[in-house]
């Protein structure tokens, strides 16, 4: 049996040095809901656990009413959706972390880990995307900040370093007047991996749009930022035609497989549908609605 | 550098079922994998062993989790609650009652963890709506009964808490 090593540093730099000397044998440990699996079931090579939660920078969750939030890369779901502030500012990526797996797996599972994960369908990246999220990542040479829709590069794959790691996530405040919805479709009601998902943040001015991004996942090799439907929707009124026009664009941009969970053409049709879905719950929450999302 | 590091079998030490527990562990160990064969709380079950189907749920520093999906290393130091914790043969735990005079168990492989779960979702929210009873369980799976009579014996067990706590 594979021997495997266990670190708890204290800090970012700590991390950082564990992180050089044992380069692609260390894998960091949020909440494990993915690592701990592939160790087991799939043999991955993992000669040292890096936990991320012995780090203070990577647990904390602080709301700035000017700033906007700092995601600590391995606080759980359960914490994001436990906060008042969060709910209120950021409905989009609550809609998400309140679905991934089940109760148990959100009292570990962290936005970070999904993000590092790279998964194709992870649910957390298109609402970090259409809050235009930027990824603080800290590596022998100081630290860099990265777009999130530029982060992942393919299947289980994205741009860091060995020897870099995911510190937090920095969301921007959202707009005045602006509104956000992330949605799936999953065959079951609950504790299942997307066919198709996707989030719409929509700024308004008036009752027309003045800023607009969605982002769609379980469709390309990575979570997709659509930034052509976005500004297909830029100056157009919040009405069903400038949606579906939008919607079309996320249909066409669609690239997905056909595996067990779907076809090519069904997917491509969803994109469609879930985009227009998202944009209408973006909508009613620009206009201080609410929505129902299970 | 002042990071601890774990190679090979190590002491562990945490709170289970209130009492201290020291045993031995190697960090590819699951809290699940210590439980059950160095500590002999048998009770927790081995179902998918990937998180998916909740019989080996444990309350974690007041937080359910899937111990299978825990390292035993991440224990250390921590408060558990195994279903050995919730109640004893002499001593039935209220939801373990429901459970019982509501028949919410056929083969009883997943019963522990949904006994564990429902504790953890009475002590957050003592009136759950059967919505939330059914959300809160979904990462508890039952190839048995159907849920309705679970779902039922959460509701009773619901009943039962508040009325023992008046």
């Amino acid at each position: 049996m594979q021997s495997i090593k266990y670190a708890a540093p204290t800090s970012v730099e700590d991390a950082v040095d564990v992180l050089a000397e044992y380069g692609d044998k260390a894998r960091v440990l949020a909440g494990g809901t993915d690592l701990i699996v592939q160790v087991r079931e799939w043999g991955r090579d993992v000669g040292i656990f890096v936990d991320a939660k012995t780090i203070p920078e990577l647990t904390e969750l602080a709301m700035d009413s000017s700033e906007g939030l700092t995601l600590g890369a391995a606080v759980p779901c359960y914490q994001i959706y436990g906060n008042d502030a969060v709910r209120e500012s950021y409905p989009g990526l609550i809609d998400a972390v309140s679905m991934i797996g089940g109760t148990a797996i959100q009292g570990r599972a962290s936005v970070g880990g999904n993000l590092c994960n790279s998964g194709p369908a992870g649910d957390s990246i298109p609402p970090l995307i259409i809050y235009s999220a930027i990824c603080n990542v800290a590596g022998p040479n100081g630290t860099r900040q990265i777009k999130v829709e530029d982060f992942c590069t393919g299947p289980g794959r994205n741009c860091l370093e060995d020897n870099e790691l995911l510190v937090s996530l920095s969301l921007p405040a959202p707009a005045k007047s602006s509104g956000a919805h992330y949605l799936r479709f999953i065959p079951r009601n609950e504790m299942d991996i997307a066919v198709v998902d996707a989030g719409a943040n929509i700024t308004l001015d008036g009752d027309s749009i003045s800023e607009a991004r969605i982002a769609l996942g379980a469709v390309a090799p990575t979570p997709l930022y659509l930034a052509d439907a976005g500004s297909a929707l830029v100056g157009k009124p919040a009405t069903e035609d400038s949606f579906k026009e939008a919607a079309s664009v996320c249909r066409e941009a669609a690239t997905p497989i056909t595996d067990m969970r779907g076809t090519i053409e069904y997917r491509k049709h969803m994109s469609g549908v879930l985009a227009m879905r998202a944009l209408r719950g973006a909508l009613t929450r620009a206009r201080g609605g609410d929505v129902n999302v299970h | 550098m002042s990071t601890k590091m774990v190679e090979g079998k190590t002491i562990i030490s945490a709170r289970i079922n209130g009492q201290t527990s020291d045993f031995i562990a190697e960090p590819r160990d699951s809290l699940l994998d210590v439980l059950r064969e160095n500590l002999q709380l048998t009770g927790a079950k081995e179902g998918c062993n990937n998180g998916n189907c909740g019989a080996c749920n444990v309350i974690m520093d007041g937080r359910l989790v899937n111990s299978c999906c825990v390292l035993a290393v991440e224990a250390n130091n921590t408060e558990i609650t195994t279903i050995e914790g919730v109640g004893s043969p002499d001593d039935l735990h209220p939801i373990q009652e429901s459970f019982l005079e509501n028949a919410a168990l056929q083969c009883g492989i997943c019963t522990p963890g949904f006994i564990v779960s429902t504790k953890a979702l009475l002590e957050e929210n003592p009136n759950p709506t059967e919505h939330e009873i059914r959300y809160w369980l979904a990462g508890n799976l039952c190839r048995c009964t159907g849920y309705d009579k679970i779902v039922r014996a959460v509701q009773d067990a619901a009943t039962r808490m508040q009325e023992g706590s008046k």
